[in-house]
């Protein structure tokens, strides 16, 4: 069934039961109306790339999944599991673990989902260039029963259950078979019109009902949506992007529209201040940071020197004046939340300190080196470099800085061009471990690990932590491994870390925006409620 | 005339060649679209994989060999960020921006002819002064200003309160200088569908409310302009040797200044304005983006934004195309207001 008829099915079920609710209240007129239909009209500043989850690991991509599907499980506020296709699980080995399914859920197009769905898009996403390797650890799925799977590991896995909240099922019917072009309905295509990429079949509270990319996409709610418990009373959502900052701000201020993300930092005292508005800001797991490469410049090999660079950075002035308290000074990788955030670990600013560490380390004059950084990736990226530029020429270190739109700084960043490079970083897995595989892990071109390690730092037995990490099931162990980990980078400088970026979201006073926003930056509109507006 | 226009033909086709050269030349720079289109956490294989399916590992000449023999046969290749074929990504941009461009043109002519007349027939009047101490301020202010201000203005509304409120005639000052807002402050609302992609504005009062603001943000710059230049050639024609004699010959001042007088004034007016119609093509990128107006030039800073190579090379393409339509429709016009122009381009 294509897009269209599932929406005219919808409609038609929609009018009846429109007639069927007018009717009854022609009898009962006294009754108070509360089966008015609620509209969002929300503003991102980007629209996700495909209505494929599969095409893309992005936020747009997972902001998308939980609206037209749902995940396995996924995270509460406060990071813990919360079940939804999954009712259940336990682990039965160290490789096997049993989920129990929900039952009597139905997909949009009408099938009814079941074990088969589960396996089916597991094995799809083993497929998908974006997340094969986030789901490599996962060796097969065993469907037990209709309700019943099996998942196994090659090895014992910890994180299973934060790879569940990735498994968002599709509708194994729907995406059989071959599409009218003769392409099977089920590939995913990076470049190019898949069948997949314009049709939706999932099990979520919203159905897409219309959708011009780049200009706006319509969702309906689900009628058949399983989860009944759910207080979200949002019929229909538009959802347009509006990618100019201001513009966004203006939009929701005018009252164009209900809900935005994210709110630019330099408009927060505005819509703060206005009577019609609500923000909503917390404390973001995105670290951003730069990398001082050991392989360009010799000095960054010496410890002290990295340490110094460490003491004249002061991430508290950053955070508070140029992010206007819109960040979280950071002195490691870990948020809060995270396993192996450890609580001790603050940023350390003295300038003082920082000179004498560099006399120390034989570089009291100071040396040159080059600075990257992109100017529209982060928020204030360019002016962060800028800040820090500044703060290293107080132990006469002179940085030649050069900022660059993403489109050009990302092919910079492969190429180590400069020795100091900015990045932000976001663990896919919402796991400290993936920090350092991808960061500060010894960069080995087979495995990937290290693949953005621009600072060449090498610690083999900080390796060897974390693959061990992988295979301990016990959490608390696991964690008191990840916390080693941060310290020791602590300990040797291994980079210089800035702050987590904080998130920022606002809505329009009628719109109850604050239980469903995460720290992931997924909101669960389904759960959404917009008070009467009468 | 099928000369002028044959000839015009190969015209476009050089430039066609020249945009496309360039556009491949820079493409390079424009950054890595596979960066764009995978996760953070794709590793670099896959990342080979797909530039090779790409075809983004082949040498410049091969791929700008293989782009021109698709290009020859109307084939200009996929969008990378929409996945469709770049003309059809186009032709769904192109009505909200020529309905834009429209609006503002529209705009420009309904002002600045009466205005510029009115100057050059009154250049002491008080209002005369009054117009062009007001187009000196309109051509300095930035488009993205212009339309930023309107949106606070318009559609968002301001509450100024410099007077005592507490009192009547505080309270009526205070409101006559707030304004209520409620003007939509972006994008196109709901058009009404024409035909296959041609969305319009203008079928509806609600679908105009939504150009109105972009559409004065857009004509902000070329009114003064135009109002300016009108009035200069109006003043010439004014002080011109068959005017006097015109008027000598007691001729009505009315038909003096609308028949004879206008008629030499919109000739040069003619040209500029058509070249400048295409500029008002390219200035649509900045009010686009502020309004989010999903036409072309909002597509174009998202192609450039995403490295959508192909996109871009089209984009550049067809704005190069409509230079030289709009070009040789001025050169036509001309000819038919004044027939002493020979179209065939020879100096006459």
């Amino acid at each position: 069934m294509t897009l269209n008829a599932v929406a005219t099915k919808k409609t038609f079920k929609k009018t009846l039961l429109a007639s069927l609710v007018g009717a009854s209240m022609a009898g009962a007129a006294l009754l108070p109306m509360t089966a008015s239909a609620e509209t969002l009209r929300m503003a991102y500043d980007a629209d996700p790339v495909s209505l494929d989850i599969h095409e893309q690991l992005s936020g747009g991509i997972l902001q998308l999944s939980h609206m037209t599907h749902d995940p396995l499980v996924r995270w509460t506020k406060s990071l813990d599991f919360e079940p939804r296709l999954a009712t259940e699980w336990e682990q039965v080995d160290d490789t096997t673990m049993r989920m129990s399914l929900r039952e009597g859920v139905e997909f949009h197009s009408g099938n009814p989902f079941t074990a088969n769905d589960v396996a089916w898009t597991i094995k799809r996403l083993k497929q998908s260039p974006d997340f094969r390797a986030i789901f490599e650890p996962i060796e097969s799925v065993e469907v037990i029963d209709d309700y019943t799977v099996e998942i196994n590991t090659k090895e014992p896995y910890p994180l299973l259950l934060n790879l569940a909240t990735y498994v968002f099922p599709m509708d194994s019917e729907f995406y059989s078979g071959n599409d009218e072009d003769g392409d099977p309905k089920d590939e995913i295509v990076k470049n190019g019109n898949s069948y997949a990429s314009r049709n939706v079949s999932g099990t979520g509270p919203y159905t897409v009902t219309d959708r011009q990319q780049g200009v706006r996409t319509q969702f309906t709610r689900n009628p058949n949506y399983w989860d009944n418990e759910s207080p979200g009373n949002v019929d229909n959502i538009i959802l347009t992007p509006i990618s100019e900052n201001a513009t966004r701000v203006a939009a929701l201020l005018s009252g164009d529209v209900d809900f935005i993300a994210p709110v630019p930092p330099n408009d927060l005292d505005r819509v703060r201040e206005s009577d019609d508005t609500q923000l909503v800001t917390m404390s973001g797991t995105r670290i951003i940071f730069f990398h001082m490469n050991q392989e360009r410049v010799e000095a960054f090999q010496d410890q002290r020197v990295r340490e110094a660079f460490a003491y004249a950075v002061n991430q508290e002035g950053i955070a508070d004046r140029l992010m206007k308290g819109f960040a979280t000074p950071a002195a490691q990788f870990s948020p809060e939340g995270y396993a192996g955030h450890v609580e001790s670990l603050e940023p350390r600013y003295d300038v003082e300190r920082a000179k004498e560490l560099m006399a120390e380390a034989g570089y009291a004059d100071g040396f040159d080196i080059t600075m990257m950084a992109p100017n529209n990736r982060y928020v204030n990226d360019a002016k962060i470099a800028q800040a820090v530029a500044a703060m290293l020429a107080r132990i006469n270190v002179t940085v030649d800085l050069k900022t660059m739109p993403k489109a050009q700084y990302w092919g910079e960043f492969d190429d180590r061009a400069a020795d100091m490079m900015m990045i932000g970083w976001h663990a896919d897995t919402e796991d400290s471990a993936n920090f350092h595989e991808y960061l500060t892990a010894c960069p080995d071109a087979d495995s990937g690990a290290g693949q953005y390690n621009a600072g060449n730092f090498c610690n083999p037995e900080l390796d060897a932590l974390i693959a061990a990490a992988n295979v301990e099931v016990d959490r608390e162990q696991r964690a008191e491994m990840l916390q080693q980990v941060e310290q020791t980078l602590y300990d040797q400088a291994a980079i210089l870390p800035l702050h987590w970026q904080d998130l920022a979201w606002a809505s329009s006073n009628r719109v109850n925006i604050e239980p469903v926003l995460n720290v992931m930056n997924f909101p669960y509109l389904g759960d959404l409620v917009i008070e009467d507006s009468e | 005339m099928i000369a002028f226009l044959v000839k015009r033909l190969f015209h476009a086709l050089l430039v066609m060649f020249v945009i496309s050269i360039i556009a491949f030349a820079i493409q390079d720079n424009l950054g890595d679209p596979i960066q764009q289109m995978v996760g953070q956490s794709v590793p670099e294989d896959e990342r080979e994989a797909l530039r090779e399916e790409l075809g983004l590992n082949d040498p410049m000449l091969v791929q700008y060999a293989r782009f021109a023999v698709n290009a020859a046969q109307f084939d200009f290749g996929y969008s990378y960020v929409f996945n469709q074929p770049t003309t059809e990504v186009i032709a769904r941009h192109l009505p909200a921006t020529l309905e834009l461009v429209a609006a503002s043109t529209f705009l420009i002519i309904v002002f600045s002819v009466p205005i510029g007349v009115y100057s050059a027939i009154k250049p002491r009047a008080l209002l005369t002064r009054f117009f062009m101490s007001i187009s000196i301020v309109g051509i300095s202010i930035p488009v993205f200003l212009t339309a930023i201000m309107l949106i606070q203005i318009f559609a968002i509304g301001i509450s100024w309160t410099p007077f005592p409120a507490n009192t009547g005639w505080g309270n009526w000052l205070n409101e006559l200088i707030s304004t209520e807002g409620g003007m939509p402050a972006y994008g196109r609302g709901d058009p009404v569908t024409v035909f296959g992609t041609w969305d319009t504005n203008f079928a509806s009062f609600k679908g105009l409310s939504y150009l109105v603001l972009p559409a004065i943000s857009l004509a902000s710059i070329m009114l003064p302009l135009f109002i300016r230049l009108i009035r200069a050639e109006m003043l010439e024609v004014l002080q011109s040797d068959y005017v006097k004699f015109a008027r000598a010959k007691g001729i009505s001042m009315r038909r003096i200044y609308f028949l004879h007088a206008l008629k030499n004034t919109m000739l040069p007016v003619i040209t500029v304005g058509g070249v400048q119609i295409g500029t008002l093509v390219a200035y649509t990128i900045l009010t686009e983006t502020v309004f989010q107006w999903p036409g072309m030039g909002l597509m174009f800073l998202d192609a450039i934004e995403r490295s959508d190579i192909p996109l871009i090379v089209t984009y550049l393409m067809i704005v190069g195309l409509i230079f030289v339509i709009t070009n040789t429709i001025v050169d036509l016009i001309y000819g038919l207001v004044n027939p002493t122009v020979k179209l065939t381009g020879k100096p006459s």
